[in-house]
């Protein structure tokens, strides 16, 4: 008995240290390492996310904000205090007001950091631009968030219903995700945030619109695969129904590489909802958002006379911003792509 | 061949059905009063709204009203754009050319920079030129339309003066506008200028090109290039090109004749989201230079709530994507003639 046990533990531990070294020598891993554009990308992202996570704690926020927490005068300095309880509400659930960028006076012109004794200067109508663009990160986690989980969820049932069942079904949904793949997703989006109303829960719904078509495709792609295996076969001839089938068989074995490449959607996806928001159709003056910032340097493209340059920081930091983030996701997506497939290297 | 275009059409009114039945379904959504926008064809209907509410009986069942939305727009009435203050076909007419002036001139950089880059990157694997285009690729494809466009502009206009937004200086705009004789052969203005023999305003409407056509055209470029080169250092790697070379043949036979020809099928099939691509950008590009299109219109639209602009530029955007795709199909006939339809 004792040496049974013995024997068991003795092979668990083997197993699990040949599978971790397997994992760390891996190929793939090894791939990601040796290239130093995938490790930029990693660092970029991750530095986003630190942004958003701490964006309480390296700006000042604005007085409904504080108002909303619950904070006065006397107590304001409280959400930076990690000890108190205000210090994590302000981290992981935010009342909304604290996405209003606060202004630095009402002046429709921008003025610059000097002037106005912020970091990076204000935009029109006097919003900071350093809030607006640090809790324009959130922002942005946010849509790619829920963008990517709600066009993940529909892509999975849909197209696992369409890979399983098959037939008529099948075939109208396909030729279905085929028509919404070849539009252009912004003009899609933009009938549907019209049709809606603006607002950044209607842009993250019009985007979730256009993205679940091509994870449903690939889900479908999966089922049709992992469908012919035998383990499958077995398990229907054990009597086990379709819907079990596919949830103990089929999506744990297709459910990785679909996260995968779904959350190395995120940038597109923050992209085209900066595109909404910069033409105008996204959430109401003041929210920070990086598309509604940009979309304000639109009028200060020209400076006073004889100081051509003189707005620069209106278009310059939310520029970077948002080409910082999307260039970091494609990095990390490119690194993964090559990862995933290595013919493409 | 022509089986194959033949069937390829028949496709079109299955899409045309598709696409329409999806917007009337998302006009449901609206209220009657902003469904009646798609049934007006003048200002002074406008006015008799309700009695439009009634004579197309927009509070019927959602299939009656496809039904008859339907006929309208197989009848060419796509509504009346209160953007433009004119019915939706004629804003359509009228503006396209600007838009396809300025998509044709993208075109040829996105897919001469992106080929040639391409090829130079493969061919040079490894080596600095791969390297600088490899960067290059990358930044291009991360820069965002929206963000590139208003940096250009304030570098090139804000800056240095020397483009302006806008099509055409507005010197120019009115001799143009007026019964100068300036003949509008194809509504594209340069060509236009180019075939009156105006070269003074062939260039005014190409320097109004440069900015928009930069901006179009990097982000797309970008990602033709990066597909050109992994399929062609794939097809350098196949038997054939070794065999090319052990024939004897000079290296530059061996991968522009061998080689290149049969990298370029997955780079045609990229052409066909190319064009979705620029139909998305031209929607922003036209917006910040404020250049007079179709997507300039359909953004103003969608900010007016003007629905049957909207839905009018949606519809026409389909049909466009369903004539490239049938293009694209074709281009890889020519180009792998192994590739038959039958």
């Amino acid at each position: 008995m004792a040496d049974a046990t013995y024997t068991q533990v003795s092979d668990a531990g083997a197993t699990t240290r040949r599978e971790s070294r397997g994992w760390r020598d891996s190929k793939a891993l090894k791939r990601f390492r040796r290239n130093p554009l995938a490790v930029v990308g990693l660092l970029v992202v991750l530095a986003f996310v630190l942004t958003a996570i701490f964006a309480p704690v390296i700006t000042d926020v604005g007085r409904n904000c504080l108002r909303d927490l619950g904070l006065s005068a006397a107590t304001q300095a409280d959400y930076k205090n990690p000890t108190k309880a205000v210090f994590w509400r302000t981290m992981f659930a935010p009342p909304e007001s604290c996405f209003t960028i606060p202004r630095v006076g009402f002046s429709n012109v921008p003025r610059d950091a000097e002037t106005s004794e912020t970091l990076l200067g204000t935009t029109s109508g006097g919003y900071d631009i350093y809030y607006g663009l640090i809790w324009g990160t959130r922002t942005a986690f946010k849509i790619g968030l829920i963008v990517v989980g709600i066009s993940l969820l529909a892509g999975l049932i849909i197209g696992s219903l369409s890979g399983y069942i098959g037939g008529v079904f099948d075939n109208v949904l396909m030729r279905f995700t085929d028509i919404v793949i070849s539009l252009p997703s912004l003009v899609i989006a933009m009938v549907v945030v019209m049709v809606l109303g603006n607002s950044i829960s209607n842009i993250m719904f019009a985007i979730a619109v256009v993205a679940w078509p091509s994870y449903a495709r690939l889900m479908r792609g999966e089922v049709l695969r992992v469908k012919e295996e035998d383990y499958v076969t077995s398990a229907r001839a054990l009597g086990r129904r379709s819907l079990g089938v596919i949830f103990r068989h089929v999506l744990p074995n297709a459910i990785g590489p679909l996260i995968i490449v779904a959350s190395l959607d995120i940038g597109s996806i923050v992209l085209t909802a900066a595109a909404l928001s910069f033409l105008g159709l996204g959430a109401q003056v003041g929210y920070a958002d990086w598309g509604q910032m940009i979309s304000f340097a639109r009028d200060w493209i020209l400076g006073p006379p004889g100081q051509p340059l003189a707005y620069w920081y209106v278009s310059f930091w939310p520029g970077v911003i948002i080409v910082l983030f999307v260039l970091g996701w494609n990095l990390l997506g490119d690194a993964f792509r090559d990862v995933l497939d290595p013919k493409s290297a | 061949m022509l089986v194959f275009i033949a069937r390829r059409l028949v496709l079109l009114p299955v899409v045309f059905i598709g696409v329409t039945l999806a917007i009337v379904l998302l006009m449901q959504l609206l209220t009657p009063y902003q469904r009646a926008a798609a049934f007006v064809q003048s200002e002074q209907q406008i006015r008799q709204i309700d009695s439009i509410i009634q004579q197309y009986g927009l509070t019927d069942p959602w299939y009656q009203q496809y039904y008859r939305w339907m006929n309208q727009v197989l009848q060419g009435n796509l509504g009346f754009s209160r953007t433009t203050n004119e019915p939706v076909l004629t804003t359509l007419r009228n503006r396209f050319p600007a838009t396809l002036e300025l998509a044709l001139l993208a075109i040829i950089p996105v897919i001469g920079v992106g080929i040639w880059l391409g090829t130079a990157a493969a061919l040079n694997r490894d080596k600095v030129v791969d390297q600088i285009t490899r960067v290059m690729s990358i930044v291009g494809w991360s820069l965002p339309t929206f963000v590139l466009g208003i940096w250009l502009l304030v570098i090139f206009y804000g800056a240095l003066g020397w483009l302006q937004p806008g099509r055409i200086s507005t010197n120019y705009l009115v001799e143009i506008a007026g019964r100068s004789g300036f003949e509008h052969y194809t509504r594209m203005l340069s060509l236009d200028a180019l075939l009156n023999g105006r070269f003074d305003i062939f260039l005014d409407a190409i320097k109004h090109l440069i900015l928009p056509v930069v901006t179009l055209a990097v982000v797309q470029s970008a990602q033709i290039m990066r597909v050109m080169r992994s399929s062609l250092l794939d097809a350098l790697g196949r038997d054939y090109v070794r065999t090319a070379r052990a024939k004897g043949l000079p290296e530059r036979v061996v991968s522009h004749k061998h080689a290149r020809r049969n990298a370029l099928i997955p780079v045609i099939t990229l052409a066909g989201f190319t064009l979705v691509g620029l139909i998305n950008g031209v929607v922003i590009t036209e917006t910040i230079f404020n250049y007079p299109g179709l997507g300039q219109w359909a953004a103003a639209s969608a900010i007016n709530l003007d629905y049957a602009a909207v839905m009018g530029f949606a519809l026409f955007t389909a049909l466009m994507v369903v004539l490239a795709n049938l293009l694209v199909d074709v281009l890889y006939g020519v180009v792998d003639p192994r590739i038959r339809y039958e």
